[in-house]
């Protein structure tokens, strides 16, 4: 594993945590730089995501920034959908869901880059 | 907040995080948002929205033969070192910068990923 492998880790580490789609990163680094292919990435993401999720949750608990009452009808109607979704991902298989994925990422790209703060912000 | 709203939300944040293994965090914090959530707030709670699914996506992604778990098991320590630093600066960071950047760099991505 080189050098920059793991400082992909460490950003997408410290992307993820802030909730700013640090898997993106990952996975867009995995497919392009990596040679590994769509499903794998996305595979190596999600187990990869999952400690990192569990340690930001514990801090953010911690300074009172979660709202669970939202969290638990999402998390039920959610988990159906994710599996639903991973049969998806695993008919349109690699080279589709590459693409699929550049446009996902584009559309984000231009909505993170032309939105305008909210006031809250 | 409506809870027919948190079902869309998660039904919607769920079937994104199984197809694409990611972005899970990023369609959930602007609904969370447009519930009346602050900023910083929407961050964390997509997070506790999307490590559930996250497990289940990943559980039926290693079923289906498409999990490397030791490759991913060797980015995970680093990884939580990035993720121990951004717990602490969270309430720190300009993220409009750090949005601006991200959202330009996955343009490029995109682009670059849609011509392979």
């Amino acid at each position: 594993m080189n050098i920059v492998t793991l400082i992909v880790a460490l950003l997408t580490g410290l992307f993820a945590s802030l909730g700013l789609g640090g898997g993106m990163i990952l996975i867009i680094y995995l497919t392009l730089f990596n040679s590994t292919n769509q499903l794998e990435a996305q595979g190596i993401n999600l187990l990869f995501f999952i400690p990192i999720a569990v340690l930001s949750i514990i801090v953010h608990t911690k300074n009172k920034l979660i709202d669970w009452k939202f969290c638990i009808p999402s998390i039920i109607c959610g988990v159906l959908f994710a599996i639903i979704g991973t049969f998806l991902a695993n008919i349109f298989g690699s080279s589709i869901l590459t693409k699929m994925f550049a446009v996902f990422i584009f559309i984000i790209g231009l909505k993170e880059l032309f939105s305008k703060e909210s006031p809250k912000e | 907040m409506s809870k027919l709203y948190s079902y869309i939300s998660g039904a919607v944040i769920g079937l994104i995080n199984g197809i694409f293994g990611s972005g899970g965090g990023i369609i959930a914090v602007p609904m969370l948002k447009k519930n009346g959530l602050e900023v910083k707030k929407s961050h964390a709670t997509s997070l506790a929205i999307t490590m559930p699914l996250s497990i289940v996506s990943c559980f039926f992604y290693a079923k289906n033969g498409n999990l490397n778990f030791s490759f991913a098991i060797k980015l995970i320590p680093l990884g939580l070192i990035g993720a121990a630093i951004g717990g602490f600066i969270i309430k720190k960071i300009p993220d409009k910068i750090l949005k601006r950047v991200f959202g330009l760099m996955l343009i490029i991505a995109g682009v670059r990923l849609f011509t392979k």
